[in-house]
């Protein structure tokens, strides 16, 4: 799978909302089922699936989908 | 020299830097607060503006929280309410938040604990049971907290059972797995002491951790009673986990995020987002710094809510400014326990009384802490 896709699955799982609603404009706490307590869930998610170690400003700056694939990119993941 | 405190180091600005820049921050919260939250223009209409000190910017008091809706924010607009733990069964405080105050929290909490947990995220052991987060959109004191410092940890393991016992299994494994690397425990005060200290000991466990930092807060009113001083704390928590750093913060639901964390010196430390003024209680005079009083505490954060500047009910003392032997910059502090009874119920008399906001003359702080 291709990191783009597999970022996307990550957020479908980790919010639990269908695949139409994520987009680049897509921003944390804009709905309600990205709230911290999902953040975590998709943090947890995001380490696994790209085996990474994001630290704390990561989570803090990953305030959209489209600032998730930016910060991955520090990591070499081009989504 | 910083432009906006909340883009600073929480402990890197100086008092000739940080005073204006914090009296600008929190005249402009009461003028937005004046203009969205109605309750709070009525009690404050009148300000003299521009404030030229710290002690001119209006508080409100923490009971008030108990007792209206105070927002800034329509009402579509709340994301998460906060509510205290109401200790004495009283109705707790609530606080509402906007998604803009909660980032704002969850960035200054982030990097005030960067200070002294650094900025990798460390394996997390809690000092809780798994219960205290129930509900995903209304939190309790200590499950907000839990919540707000979860972001910091990885491997988030709860070390007590739902019935508060210890959960031995999960503690050991937790050791047996990071043991001898960098892991950071955080619980409430009373908790890690009763059912954490106090039951590994009954257990006869004793964990060699070779890295930990332990962070704790909610208080020490129940620790004193049982005569319990944090030096002892401590000590308990060194025989007994190891090599362990210990930290207590003071910190509040209605000032979630500007917390204030102890040095290595066992003194409190406002961040750049935050300070803290100590008043006499009756004529609420502000105190000459080493002289004790009411704490009085201001931060930079409560946008969605009028929260900025609130009397508390603690006691406490200043101890310095920028001159700590731990090298941080900012008002450093000391906390002596609740206000006695009929010290609070002066306060109450004057700041919980409906009348003031009918009758908005009648609680405004006219400066009078010159």
């Amino acid at each position: 799978m291709m990191a783009a896709e597999k970022l996307k699955q990550a957020f479908v799982k980790s919010l639990a909302v269908p695949e139409s609603v994520i987009t680049d404009s897509l921003e944390y706490n804009s709905i309600k089922e990205w709230d911290s307590t999902a953040h975590m869930i998709l943090i947890a998610e995001l380490e696994d699936v790209f085996d990474v170690m994001l630290d704390t400003d990561d989570i803090i700056d990953m305030s959209s989908y489209a600032k998730a694939k930016e910060i991955l990119r520090k990591y070499d993941i081009d989504c | 020299m910083p432009t906006n405190l909340l883009d600073a180091s929480p402990y890197g600005v100086a008092a000739a830097d940080k005073t204006p820049l914090l009296l600008q921050g929190l005249q402009a919260l009461t003028q937005h607060h004046q203009q969205h939250c109605l309750p709070y223009q009525r009690l404050f209409a009148n300000q003299a503006l521009p404030y030229t000190q710290l002690s001119d910017v209006p508080f409100l008091t923490v009971p008030l929280f108990k007792q209206r809706q105070l927002t800034s924010i329509p009402e579509a607009d709340i994301s998460k309410v906060l509510t205290s733990s109401g200790t004495t069964g009283t109705v707790p405080s609530r606080i509402y938040l906007d998604a803009d105050t909660a980032k704002l929290q969850s960035r200054v909490l982030v990097k005030i604990m960067q200070e002294w947990l650094g900025k990798q995220r460390l394996p997390m052991l809690i000092w809780d049971s798994p219960s205290v987060i129930q509900s995903r959109d209304s939190f309790s004191a200590r499950g907000a907290g839990i919540q707000g410092l979860s972001f910091l940890g990885r491997h988030h393991t709860y070390a007590l059972n739902d019935d508060m016992s210890l959960n031995v299994p999960a503690i050991t494994d937790f050791f047996n797995c990071f043991g001898t690397e960098p892991v950071f425990m955080f619980g409430f005060t009373f908790m890690v002491w009763k059912f954490g200290l106090q039951a590994l000991k009954e257990h006869n466990l004793k964990l060699n951790f070779a890295n930990a930092v332990l962070i704790h807060s909610g208080g020490w009113k129940k620790l004193e009673d049982e005569a319990v001083s944090a030096r002892t704390f401590n000590a308990t928590a060194q025989e007994l986990l190891g090599q362990i750093r210990v930290h207590n913060f003071y910190g509040m639901v209605e000032q979630v995020g500007s917390i204030f964390v102890a040095c290595e010196e066992g003194h409190l430390h406002c961040p750049s987002y935050a300070d803290v003024l100590v008043r006499t209680p009756g004529s609420w005079q502000v105190m000459p710094t080493g002289e004790a009083g009411v704490l009085q505490v201001l931060s930079l954060l409560p946008k969605s809510y009028p929260g900025h500047s609130l009397l508390t009910e603690d006691r406490g003392r200043i101890l310095g400014e920028d001159n700590c032997a731990c090298g941080r910059k900012g008002k450093y502090f000391e906390v002596l326990g609740r206000m006695a009874k009929v010290e609070a119920r002066g306060c109450s008399d004057t700041f919980e009384d409906n009348k003031p906001f009918e009758n908005g003359d009648t609680l405004v702080n006219k400066g009078a802490g010159q």
